[in-house]
């Protein structure tokens, strides 16, 4: 079995989370906003299981398995919103949703 | 397992790349399906297949389902897809993309002389229930309210 | 029965308080009775006070109420001192108001407001009563301000009228000048002193300041400022002809038997320390003949039958000032007294004289009127000729006591006196003046007039009448309060002078007489002569002292406040808070609502923490 430098874990991750931060700036749909959420979620989840393959020890996927569970309330929850806002206003672009302008 | 953890590495960064910017959505999800599959097998290739298969199942399986009754649900035709293409202007992207590229390179700059070499022992379901339900209980209740109250506001904000 | 002294300002109190909290609800004959009957019950006390304090042989006496305030040394108590002078003045406030009071009671009696007049006038006894009972300064500033207010307050009793509330303005600010160096005053006082109880500082003044002394000349200059701005002396003179803005039973207590006459009393009180300063005594008498001439001037060329009465009691407070600037110091409290007399007497009828004419002022338009207005005639008679002070009239005791002091005076005596005389000529030419065209020649006709059949009218009247006729016999009790005093010891003057002092109101009366009667000497022709003329414009405005007024003080402050009208103190405050705003509203601009926007700030915000934290 081939060692893995940790390095490249961590770059996947970061690749990952820019991908999804790209993602969450310029997309008007909220879904796809809320889909690169999960990216960068899923992307920060990563660098914990890396770090926790780095020393052999299970406390990095206890922490994964709490973002997952945050990753699943949050989805809920931004869904409904979503629900809520294509009835209110019948459009799902982000920018519609600009009346609290200073 | 090294060649593994490549592949599976290369196959995320494509198919986020592909969520990013599709505008198809049915066809941005599927993509996003493929992603957290990948980062499945890169957890598995890590020595972790506990969390692989929680990935599989909760993230790709359970969340993803999720999202597609709701895309379902707003029932976004041909108009929407056109929409969405318009809203793709490269002057859009250009600052975003620019801001992630500068701390993508941040991100390599710190890690530029972390060189450590990992030979992933496995990490089983053994030593991961025996910390959750150890030291991490509280952290478990606490999870399990957390997913109550996304259950309750969840229904309370999709009622009609 | 002395230990009662604090009812005195206690029943006018009273009624001012019930008359203010009932708000005017009480039916018109309750307000009479309190309105009145509160300053009768304190004249009936102050006359019991005085029979017993007469009685006792005593020099004086205390009544310690209560300790105002305590700050250290300086502890200021409510105490009642009375002695000579403060008997009088109370006796003359609490009697001569009781009379105005009662014929207010008919004066006012149409008038709206009717429970409000009586709150005030009885406010203003109670404070003035405050000012000459009060046995240190800090309780007479109380009252002094506390009658300031009053005639403030009753000046702009008709406030509809803007003019009247003007008026009122013009008298609270002009007597602030006054008011405000005679605080300064008692701030040097107390500092230079320590104490500013009346009696123990003026012995203290003795014991430490020299004759002469730069310190006893400032406190003096500064008390003089304060009596100057109430008296309605040069310079501070203005405000009072237009005081008579009021009701006419105001003019008659506040504005000319009463407050007036509180320079003459603080003045007479601190007597002490005019004469540690003899050049401010004298100017104390420079000031009063300078007044006295100049208000005689322009009474004679008024056509208000009330500022007519106005400037005369600003020369009769002149010829008080002359006496204190003399040293009689009891010369100048005797004349206080029958000038309250007689100037009341006068104000009284002369509000009858309007009230029955409809409130015309204007004397030219009246004429005629001793037939139809017989009680009001022979008040003004008798007032007129105890304001001229004709022989056995009561003016004529204390101005000839006042002349006889001046004439006495060593260096510029004989200068004091013949002005004196040359103001009492001019007194009996305007005095009768007034007698000649309001009561003889051609009725006007154009007024139906009624008579003043009330009897609250005219008892007040009737009572005056006597006391400006006989007041002259009263002996006022002052010998011990003035004991230090230079003396008054009857000078031994020729026959001569008694007769020029006897012949110049008669000869007022007489040219008086021959203008306005017998018309041997026509007004008109004398009018033509342009000399006459602009002389009679220069005295008719008052010497000019308002025009002048307006120059010297008013128009540059009118100036300074329009070229600063953009205020440059407040313009620095203006631009942090025009800093402030635009930093708002530039920061309120990043506030777009765009989700998007929020986002890629964050993430801005987070690359830029980063490379704080690569870099450091």
């Amino acid at each position: 079995m081939q060692s893995i430098p940790i390095e490249h874990g961590l770059i996947l991750a970061g690749i990952l989370f820019a991908l999804g931060l790209v993602g969450v700036l310029t997309r008007r749909n909220i879904v796809f906003v809320l889909m690169s959420l999960e990216v960068m979620l899923n992307a920060s989840g990563l660098a914990f299981v890396v770090a926790s393959a780095r020393w052999g020890h299970a406390d990095g996927q206890v922490m994964f398995l709490m973002i997952l569970t945050l990753a699943a309330a949050e989805v809920a929850v931004g869904l409904g919103l979503i629900i809520q806002m294509y009835r209110k206003f019948k459009t799902v672009d982000i920018d519609v949703l600009s009346e609290m302008k200073g | 397992m090294m060649i593994l953890f490549y592949i599976a590495a290369t196959v995320a960064v494509v198919s986020t790349v592909g969520v990013i910017v599709q505008s198809n959505i049915v066809h941005a999800l599927i993509y996003l399906i493929l992603s957290l599959l990948a980062v499945a097998v890169v957890f598995f290739s890590l020595g972790a297949p506990f969390v692989a298969v929680l990935e599989a199942i909760v993230y790709a399986g359970a969340i993803m389902v999720l999202f597609l009754f709701v895309i379902m649900m707003l029932n976004m035709g041909q108009h929407t897809l056109d929409q969405e293409k318009t809203w793709m202007a490269a002057k859009d992207w250009a600052l975003p993309a620019g801001l992630a590229a500068i701390l993508l390179a941040q991100l390599l700059y710190v890690l530029r002389e972390y060189r450590v070499d990992i030979v992933p022992n496995e990490v089983g379901v053994l030593e991961v229930s025996a910390l959750l339900f150890g030291p991490y209980v509280l952290a478990v209740e606490l999870a399990s309210i957390l997913l109550l109250a996304g259950l309750v506001s969840a229904y309370h904000l999709a009622k009609k | 029965m002395q230990d009662l002294i604090w009812l005195l300002p206690t029943f006018p109190m009273l009624g001012f308080l019930s008359l203010v909290l009932t708000g005017g609800s009480l039916p018109r004959k309750i307000v009479a009775v309190i309105g009145a009957g509160s300053v009768g019950l304190s004249f009936l006390s102050a006359v019991l006070i005085s029979a017993q304090f007469l009685a006792s042989g005593e020099d004086y006496f205390v009544k310690e109420l209560w300790v105002w305030m305590a700050i250290g040394e300086f502890t200021p108590g409510f105490n009642f001192y009375l002695d000579g002078l403060s008997l009088v003045m109370m006796l003359i406030i609490t009697g001569v108001g009781f009379l105005i009071h009662l014929y207010s009671t008919g004066f006012m009696v149409d008038d709206p407001a009717y429970s409000r007049f009586f709150a005030y006038m009885n406010l203003f006894v109670a404070a003035m009563l405050m000012l000459v009972l009060g046995d240190n300064l800090v309780l007479l500033y109380l009252g002094w301000e506390g009658v300031g207010l009053c005639s403030y307050l009753l000046i702009g009793f008709w406030y509809e009228n803007p003019d009247n509330g003007y008026a009122a303005r013009k008298a609270f600010v002009v007597t602030r000048v006054g008011d405000t160096a005679m605080a300064i005053g008692l701030f040097l006082l107390f500092t230079q002193l320590g104490t500013l109880n009346i009696q123990d500082m003026l012995q203290a003044a003795q014991q430490q300041w020299a004759m002469g002394s730069p310190l006893a000349i400032a406190a003096a200059l500064l008390l003089l400022g304060g009596a100057v701005g109430k008296s309605a002396q040069l310079p501070l003179q203005t405000w009072l002809p237009d005081a008579m803005a009021g009701p006419t039973p105001i003019s008659a207590l506040i504005h000319a038997a009463t407050m007036v006459t509180a320079g003459v009393y603080l003045v007479a009180r601190t007597h002490v320390l005019f004469e540690l300063a003899p050049r401010v005594q004298m100017l104390v008498a420079f000031v009063g003949l300078a007044t006295l001439l100049m208000a005689g001037f322009t009474a004679m060329t008024q056509r208000d039958i009330k500022r007519i009465l106005a400037y005369s009691t600003i020369s009769q407070i002149g010829y008080m000032f002359l006496a204190l600037g003399a040293g009689a110091w009891s010369a100048a409290v005797f004349h206080l007294m029958t000038h309250a007399f007689f100037k009341a007497l006068l104000f009284l009828a002369a509000g009858t004289v309007i009230l029955s004419l409809h409130h015309e002022h204007d004397i030219f338009k009246m004429g005629g009127k001793r037939k139809q207005l017989p009680i009001a005639f022979w008040s003004f008679i008798i007032g007129s000729a105890a304001l001229a002070a004709l022989p056995f009239t009561s003016g004529f005791y204390s101005k000839d006591e006042i002349l006889l002091a001046a004439l006495a005076v060593e260096g510029p005596g004989m200068l004091l006196w013949i002005g004196g005389v040359i103001g009492a000529f001019f007194t009996g030419i305007y005095s009768f003046r007034l007698v000649f065209v309001v009561f003889f020649g051609d009725s006007q006709g154009h007024h139906e007039a009624k008579e003043e059949a009330h009897w609250s009218m005219a008892a007040p009247l009737m009572l005056l009448m006597v006391l400006a006729l006989l007041g002259g016999w009263i002996q006022v009790p002052l010998d011990a309060v003035f004991s230090s005093g230079a003396g008054h010891e009857e000078a031994h003057v020729s026959l001569l002078v008694h007769a020029v002092m006897i012949a110049a109101p008669f000869l007022g009366i007489g040219v008086s007489y021959l203008f306005f009667m017998s018309k041997v000497f026509d007004l008109d022709k004398l009018m033509a002569n342009p000399l006459a003329n602009s002389l009679h414009r220069f005295w008719f405005s008052g010497w000019g002292m308002d025009a002048l007024y307006q120059r010297i003080f008013v128009n540059p402050f009118l100036y300074l406040a329009r070229i600063n009208r953009s205020d440059l103190i407040d313009s620095f405050y203006a631009l942090l808070v025009s800093i402030t705003r635009s930093a708002h509203l530039m920061l309120a601009r990043t506030q777009t609502g765009y989700l998007g926007w929020y986002a890629l700030s964050m993430a801005a915000g987070l690359v830029l923490i980063i490379s704080l934290g690569v870099m450091l």
